[in-house]
Formats: C-alpha cells, structure tokens, sequence
C-alpha cells in the first residue's frame, strides 16, 4: 500500500499553475499477490518456505484432509447424523494458509468455514463433528485452547479479537490474534468499529477476509460498492491488500508477513483473500436458485487443491502413490473420527445449567433440580 | 469515615479493585482524561496510567465486543457505557457472547466483564438519557443484572460485580450519583449478589423496589408511618438472579406486597417478582400484588419527566388499596 498524505511533494504538485483544482491530499493502493497461477505454475519467485518439501506437501495435507472433513459432514448431514453445515468447498487454501503461518500460541477467531484452520491447530475432527452436531463440547477444544469458538452471527467475533489482541499488547507478548471472516462480514458495522479501534491502537491483529464471493445468495458486487474489500483497511488506517486466495502458497506467504508485521509492533493487517463458494451456503440451501452453472463451472478450473497438486507433480515429483497414500491416510482418519463421533457419548442435560454461570444461582439450581426430575421420568 | 456520594463509591470501588487486581482495566468513551462524564472513573488515570484505563473510540457495540475478548484473555474488563441510551448496540455482544461464552466452551473460556451505565430519569437530561432497560439484560440466561441505591451498596455491589467470574451489567441511577452521601468504608469487602436488603423493617406491608426508586418507596413507608402503617421496604439490588427466598421472608410476614419501579410496567421486572410471589406465597397474600411503575409510554423529555415517575404519593395510595383490600 501506498500512502501519501498532504507532504511537500503533493503540495508542490498543485502549484503548478492548476490552482482550481483541489490539492491531492492522501493516494491510497491496493495490491494484489499471487505465486501459483491455476496451473499450479510458478508466476515469480515462490517464498522460503516453498523450498522444503514436506511443507509444501503439509500444505496439501492440510487442505486435503479440510475437504475430506467438509465431504463427510456433508454426507453426516444428508443421511441425518449432523446439523446444517457450512461446507467449505473450494475454500481450503485460505483456512490452511492462515493456520500454516500462525503460531501455536497465536489466537485463532474463526467464523464458519475455517475448519480447515482449525484441524491444522490441532482442533479435532470429533469436535468439529460435534459442534456441527449440536454439542458444545465440540468447543472444548483439547489442543488450541485459547482459539475462540466458531461464530455463527456474521461478524459479531471480529471484536473479540480486538480484545484478544489488546491483551496480547498490554501483557507485551508477541503474539498476534488472527480473525477470519466473509466478505458479507464487512457490510457489517461490528467489523467497521473492530477495523478502526485495531487500527487506531495499533493492535498486534491479522483480519483475513475470505472473499467467496456471495453472502448466501447476494454476490459481493451487490453488498458494496467498494472495489476492493481490503481498502476497508485504508479508512482504519492500516494496510490492506489482495491474495490470490486459491493459491495457498499466496495465502500462507501474504498471513505470514502480516504476522511479522505485527509482531514487530506494526499493527495490524487486513488480507482480502479471492476465493469462490463452489458448494451452497449451507446444507440447507440450494444455490441453484440464485446462480446458474454457467457461474460456477469456471471457477472450478481455479480451485486450490487441484492447483497445489500440478504444481507437486511438476515441481516436487509427487507420485500417483504419494497421492494415493496421502487420500487414504486422511480418508482413514477421518472415518474414524466420524465413528467415534457417532458413538460419543450424549451430553448430560445438567450440563445446560453448570456451565450457564461459574456460581450457579439458587433459583437456577431449583430449575437444575426440576429437569433433571422431568429427564429422569 | 468520609461520607461520600454514590459516583465517589463507584469511583472508590473501582480504584479498590484496580489496586487489588492488575487484571482489572477499565474502558468506555471519556473515561480517562475526563474522569468519565459524570467522573466515575475521576483521577484513576493518575493513578494507574493509560494501560489500566483506556479511552475508547466511540463505538458501544465493539466496545462490548473487545471486552468479551479481553475477558477471554485473562483479563477484568470494566466497560462504561456514557448511557443507557446509548447501550443497546452492546446487546448483540452481550447476549450473543458474553453471556453465554462459557456454556458455548464448557468452560474452557469465560468471559468476567463488567459493562457499567447510568440509568433512570430525573435529573432533566435531553432524550435517550433517562431509561430504565433493567429487565431486557434480565432476561437474558448467563448475564448478573445490579441496580445499587446507596453509597455503600454501590461500593459492595461494584466490587462483587468485579470479582465475579461472569459477566454482570451494572447499572447505577444517575439521580442517585450526588443525591446522599454515607460514610463508606475502603475495606475492600463486596456484598453478595443473590441477596436482597431489608432497608426499613415493617409488620403490615411490603414494599419492593431497587435503585433511584428506593427514595419514593422510603418517603412512601414514612407517609404511611404517619397514618400508623408499618411498612417494610426491599431493596431488590440483584435483579438477576432475583432473591425470591428474601422475599418470600418479606411478604410471608406481612402478606401485602406493592412493587416498585421506574422501568415500563409491561414485562417489567416487577412481573417477575410478582408471579414468584403468586407461585410460592398465594396462601400468605391477603390482598392482590400491586405494581407502581413507569407508564407502556416512550420515556418522555424532561418536561413530562415528573408524570412518568412513579412518585411517593402513588406508591402510598398503592399500599393503601392493598391494605383495605378485605
């Protein structure tokens, strides 16, 4: 981005004998960052960490084992066994972009469709499978304990991390909170407020927009004029920046440097990562009825697995038996989290009243006492 | 003992605990450098520098919504709302996350904040500054609701609100800030929050009420005292959770019940009370349950203000229908 505000140079350029017009007080741009094109081809210099082997192939892991987690729920869900589930489908190189850049003690605050960050923190796909399930154990997360749960009411998190990163700055660590949303999220006015308050305090936050393209059925070009949702971060006074969010190479690279950024006391980033919803919404909606193929087929010629697999093959001599001992791995993996998640154990129905507060009140505790007599009769 | 005013009591309080607790940070619009606009926060700026009190950007919703991540984080926020006119876009975060953070993760992130406002009328302030929304956070499972009537409650009330381990909306009536003064003790002692206060003992009524309307309801009990009515006057303080064993105790006694407050009648938290008392007290009742309260109207401006508030004159001719009532 490049910021130039009222100094002598646009100054100067105004007095040029066009005094009628009005002097050029600040230039904002965005840019936009891309390594991969969608034939999995180099189009610069990759990053670093492109150069090991194994991290690129975790990076294919990851997103893999996001759409076999997002492909089981789909089918829990269609024969009866999950809730409604926001598949993720086509997304995965932003979730695990993120997560691949983040360090363990960093705070991830999601919304709900990054289930591809989460598995990569060490979230399970038991818990996954039960939060989706409708079980709040599932947000009881036994490794990354201090991510926040996934955020069902759009853009309603994105304060929290605010928050977190204001705890983070006044404890003088160097960690960073990083909060992941949609483009729908940024018509809303608590990512407007968040923007400006990270911005105004300099907080050690990374904001990653996942830009999907469509709020369930309103496309992005109807939910704002702007041209670009990352310049959302040039009116909080902070950068903001476009990535090919297909290419998980971009991803990682782009939340990385915002990473450093912040933890060098930099303030805080907004990404604007370009990605499209190649599923519904959710389980319970129907796409067809707001877009045509015609509108989708393309995309699928972008999406970030396929892309990260050409460029494998070519670049790093992925085999046909890497790959296939990679999809059984994950396939078997996930199996058998769907079948311990079908036997978990049910909640006990006290639960709703024990974690309701720390200290239970009396009055609740009568109304404890009460439903535990009418579940028992 | 210094005698000191409700606003200095919520200023005393705070400073306790900021001394206390490190984690404990207090935020809103104009609390630092101003001292807050009715000087809540007065002098804590001095004292424990712009990392323990910060002035926010203006933006409630997000204010409440930084405090939920804070208080994830380990920390004590103590948000200030300017007033309650202002609190409802925080409603989103209170009610979508503060209060229920800790169900939502079994526990594994809890959420011990504190969102501090004025509230009530009667100081003739411009519109949207006199409301009373008490039973809107009081219906809502997961969140404590404390409405203090005097110096020394507001100084207890703030520090158990501070220390407890969930979210609690603590809203302090405005007219009350300078109304009285009492000497309160700097002991560091919070009082409970599930626990009424007998302010006036009495034998032949009871008057129920929390916050600004706690001074009608004594001028009412002193009226009737005049006519040899005894009247026995609660103060509700924790409007959630409700302490319905008190007043049980209360009314059990004297068998008639008035309630109190400024708040709109319909849904008030004066329902509340008055359904608990018809469940669990019917057989003691010897007339129906009164209600004074605020009119279903819009709050009105200051010029309307003294029609809409309930005044002593009401609550006394309230309390002597009940007791004719054969």
């Amino acid at each position: 981005m490049l910021v130039e505000k009222s100094d002598d140079k646009l100054i100067a350029a105004t007095a040029d004998g066009r005094a009628d017009l009005p002097a050029v007080v600040a230039k904002f741009e965005i840019r936009r960052s891309r390594f991969l094109d969608p034939a999995g081809k180099p189009v610069r210099a990759l990053p670093d960490f492109a150069r090991d082997r194994a991290e690129m192939a975790a990076l294919y892991r990851g997103m893999v084992l996001a759409r076999s987690f997002d492909a089981k729920a789909v089918a829990l869900q269609r024969t009866g066994r999950l809730g409604t589930f926001p598949s993720a489908l086509g997304q995965e190189a932003v979730a695990v972009g993120i997560a691949a850049a983040m360090r363990r003690d960093d705070v991830l605050l999601p919304s709900f469709r990054e289930h591809g960050a989460q598995l990569w923190r060490g979230v399970t796909p038991v818990e996954l499978f039960l939060f989706w399930g409708g079980d709040e154990r599932g947000s009881n997360f036994a490794q990354a304990r201090e991510d926040f749960p996934i955020c069902v009411p759009v853009g309603t998190h994105v304060p929290h991390a605010v928050g977190v990163a204001l705890a983070i700055k006044l404890r003088r660590e160097d960690r960073v909170a990083v909060c992941a949303f949609g483009d729908g999220a940024t018509s809303k006015g608590d990512v407007a407020e968040a923007l400006n308050i990270a911005g105004a305090w300099k907080l050690p936050a990374v904001f990653v927009i996942n830009n999907n393209r469509w709020a369930i059925s309103v496309p992005v070009a109807q939910q704002t004029a702007a041209e670009t949702l990352a310049q959302k971060a040039i009116a909080a006074g902070f950068d903001g920046e476009q990535v090919d969010g297909n290419d998980v190479v971009a991803m990682r690279e782009a939340v990385a440097r915002a990473l450093a950024k912040a933890r060098a006391g930099g303030g805080p980033t907004l990404i604007e990562a370009l990605s499209y919803r190649l599923g519904d919404h959710t389980t319970a909606d129907d796409a067809s009825r707001y877009r045509s193929d015609s509108e989708v087929s393309p995309h699928w010629a972008e999406e970030p697995i396929g892309r990260l697999r050409r460029y494998l093959v070519e670049e790093e001599s992925w085999t046909k038996s890497d790959e296939e001992g990679l999809i059984d791995e994950v396939a078997s993996l996930i199996d058998r989290a769907a079948e311990a998640y079908l036997v978990f154990p049910p909640p006990a129905p006290e639960a709703m009243f024990d974690f309701t507060y720390e200290i239970l009140p009396r009055d609740l505790a009568e109304q404890r006492r009460e439903a535990l007599g009418a579940a028992a009769e | 003992m210094p005698e000191i005013s409700l606003v200095q009591a919520i200023n005393l309080a705070l400073a306790r605990a900021m001394a206390d607790d490190e984690t404990v940070i207090v935020l809103g619009e104009d609390v630092a450098a101003e001292g807050g606009v009715f000087r809540a926060t007065e002098g804590l700026l001095d004292r424990f520098g712009p990392e323990r009190i910060l002035d926010a950007p203006l933006a409630e919703g997000a204010i409440a919504g930084l405090s939920v991540g804070l208080a994830a984080q380990g920390f004590r926020p103590v948000a200030e709302i300017q007033f309650t006119g202002f609190i409802y876009p925080a409603i989103d975060q209170l009610v979508n996350h503060a209060s229920r953070l800790r169900t939502r993760t079994r526990g594994r992130l809890t959420c011990p904040m504190v969102l501090r406002s004025p509230c009530g009328g009667g100081i003739r302030a411009i519109e949207h500054h006199s409301e009373s929304p008490e039973a809107m956070f009081a219906h809502v499972p997961g969140l404590r609701v404390v409405i203090p009537s005097s110096p020394a409650r507001a100084y207890g009330l703030l520090l158990a609100a501070i220390r407890d381990p969930d979210p609690v909306v603590f809203l302090e009536p405005t007219r009350l800030y300078r109304a009285a003064r009492e000497e309160v003790e700097d002991d560091g002692a919070a009082l409970p929050l599930d626990r009424c206060f007998v302010l006036r003992e009495g034998s032949d009524l009871t008057l129920v009420s929390w916050g600004a309307m706690i001074r009608e309801t004594l001028e009412a009990a002193e009226l009737l005292a005049a006519e040899g009515i005894s009247a026995e006057v609660v103060d509700i303080a924790t409007v959630k959770p409700l302490d319905t064993e008190g007043l049980l105790a209360s009314v059990g006694k004297t068998g008639r019940c008035v309630i109190v407050h400024e708040a709109p009648v319909t849904g008030g938290v004066g329902g509340e009370i008055a359904a608990r008392l018809a469940e669990r007290a019917l057989v003691s009742l010897l007339a129906p349950i009164e209600r004074v309260a605020g009119w279903d109207t819009v709050m009105p401006s200051p010029r309307l203000e003294r029609y809409y508030l309930p005044s002593a004159a009401r609550i006394a001719a309230a309390a002597r229908r009940a007791l004719a009532y054969q």
